[in-house]
């Protein structure tokens, strides 16, 4: 459902992302790992539609991005790195400005948000303005955005990032149960959510693909640890792009 | 469709936060003491409005107009939420105008709200009131090419603030270039000075306004309103646009 080939992003000078390539198929949860600024954001972006390729081939659900981006992003559900949202409106204001720019009106829209709402525990502040709630409220009403118009592909960027650990453990669920139905693609620097949610993971480290496997074939390959592995095939410290 | 939404969101992005209530109110109060003080509306015996109450218009425009759409595209960069807006599948020119819109709307009430010294004139003498509302036609006009330029200015930066100044800058010169006690001044430097005043009446909005609150707007003018607000807003697309290459 997500084919990336040759992926290549250069601002300027700089290579971020250099010719990678990876699949992700329905059913299957990519977990994307890296150290900061190897790369997985740009990636993510790109795959996304938001920044235009340097190189390569993006296609959703068979559509190219490049070619024809309005019909790609229409498969798409994304969550930003930085859950960015408009705090002056309320969360329910919001998914349903959202689900208006997916096209979605009257009664469909009204069950869109009351159904994302549901799944990302939100009930208690629907009526409540953003700029009011918790970093974990706030990253799930981003993240119920991204599920409103019940996507094929599912792109998260660091989805339990500021997450307490009971809501952690809930997103992980989340995702595990969403990726039986889905193709979800989502980066992490946290490894335990590797094992905890993904059926597949690839290390990013520079811009390039350093390993690739199940979770358990990762943690073979780096001798029993996933750490070390890690440890291993990254740089100690990458600048961000 | 997705303009219309867009638009939706930020007319009430305005009117849930204090900037449409403080602009609304700080323009019709400043604008109307300017009206009988710098304008002498009593003493000018003039119900056309020209000299006293439009005469200040653009003065006031230039410092109030940037206030309402600084944050129009800053704030989407500072938030991130252009990343959102960027993966919907919308065109970015829906969400240009959407925006735009908005705070259009926001100065057709301010300006709308302005109506007592209207009922003023009305009662007190015998107004054209074609002219008036020709007159209010054009300040309209010079707040919509304004809202472009600062439109346009937001698109470059994060800080609202450098949005804010830069904009207002640029306002100020495209309205004291045209003022007249700047022209005054330069055409008192000498007969060589004629081109610059004629070049400077062109570039400059007050011409183009005055002619308005006289009650001609003609061809040119609106080519010169219509075609700052078109150039700034296809700019701010290609800025937007360029960011992300």
């Amino acid at each position: 459902m997500i084919e990336v080939t040759g992926l290549t992003k250069r601002f300027g000078s700089k290579v971020a992302v250099d010719d990678l390539s990876f699949s992700v198929n329905k059913g299957e949860v990519l977990g994307f790992l890296g150290p900061n600024g190897a790369g997985k954001s740009t990636t993510m972006r790109m795959v996304t539609g938001f920044l235009p390729v340097s190189a390569g081939k993006i296609k959703i659900c068979g559509i190219s991005m490049t070619g024809r981006p309005k019909a790609a992003k229409r498969k798409i559900g994304y969550l930003p790195e930085s859950a960015p949202l408009y705090k002056d409106m309320t969360v329910q204001g919001f998914l349903k400005f959202c689900a208006s720019l997916r096209g979605l009106g009257g009664s469909a829209r009204r069950q869109a948000v009351e159904k994302s709402i549901e799944t990302c525990f939100l009930e208690n502040v629907a009526r409540q303005s953003i700029g009011t709630l918790s970093k974990g409220y706030r990253h799930r009403t981003c993240l119920a955005q991204s599920l409103l118009h019940d996507p094929e592909v599912l792109v998260l960027d660091e989805p339990t990032d500021g997450l307490d650990p009971n809501q952690k453990l809930e997103v992980r669920k989340l995702i595990k149960n969403l990726g039986k139905e889905k193709a979800i693609l989502f980066s992490t620097h946290i490894l335990e959510e590797v094992t905890a949610a993904c059926t597949r993971a690839v290390i990013v480290d520079q811009g390039v693909i350093v390993a690739d496997g199940t979770p358990e074939q990762l943690t073979k390959e780096g001798g029993g640890s996933l750490y070390d592995l890690f440890h291993k095939v990254t740089t100690f410290e990458t600048p961000a792009a | 469709m997705n303009t219309l939404t867009i638009f939706k969101r930020e007319l009430t992005s305005y009117f849930t936060q204090p900037t449409a209530y403080a602009i609304v109110i700080i323009f019709g109060f400043l604008s109307i003491l300017l009206a009988f003080t710098i304008g002498n509306f009593w003493a000018i015996d003039d119900a056309s409005l020209h000299g006293s109450f439009f005469r200040s218009i653009p003065l006031l425009l230039m410092i109030l107009v940037p206030a309402v759409s600084m944050r129009q595209w800053s704030d989407e960069h500072y938030t991130g939420t252009i990343e959102l807006l960027g993966t919907f599948p919308i065109n970015l020119r829906s969400a240009i105008w959407g925006k735009f819109l908005a705070s259009a709307m926001v100065w057709a009430l301010a300006l709308a709200l302005t109506f007592p010294i209207v009922s003023a004139v009305n009662y007190l003498g015998d107004p054209d009131n074609w002219t008036i509302f020709s007159g209010y036609l054009g300040s309209f006009l010079v707040c919509l090419t304004f809202l472009a330029i600062t439109t346009l200015v937001s698109a470059f930066t994060r800080d609202q603030v450098v949005a804010l100044i830069v904009s207002v800058a640029i306002c100020c010169l495209l309205t004291i270039c045209g003022w007249e006690p700047v022209i005054n001044e330069v055409r008192r430097t000498g007969p060589d000075a004629a081109q610059a005043v004629d070049i400077m009446t062109k570039f400059g909005i007050y011409s183009h306004f005055f002619e308005a609150t006289l009650g001609k707007i003609s061809i040119t003018s609106l080519l010169y309103f219509f075609g700052l607000i078109i150039i700034c807003l296809l700019g701010t697309n290609l800025v937007l646009k360029s960011q992300r290459a």
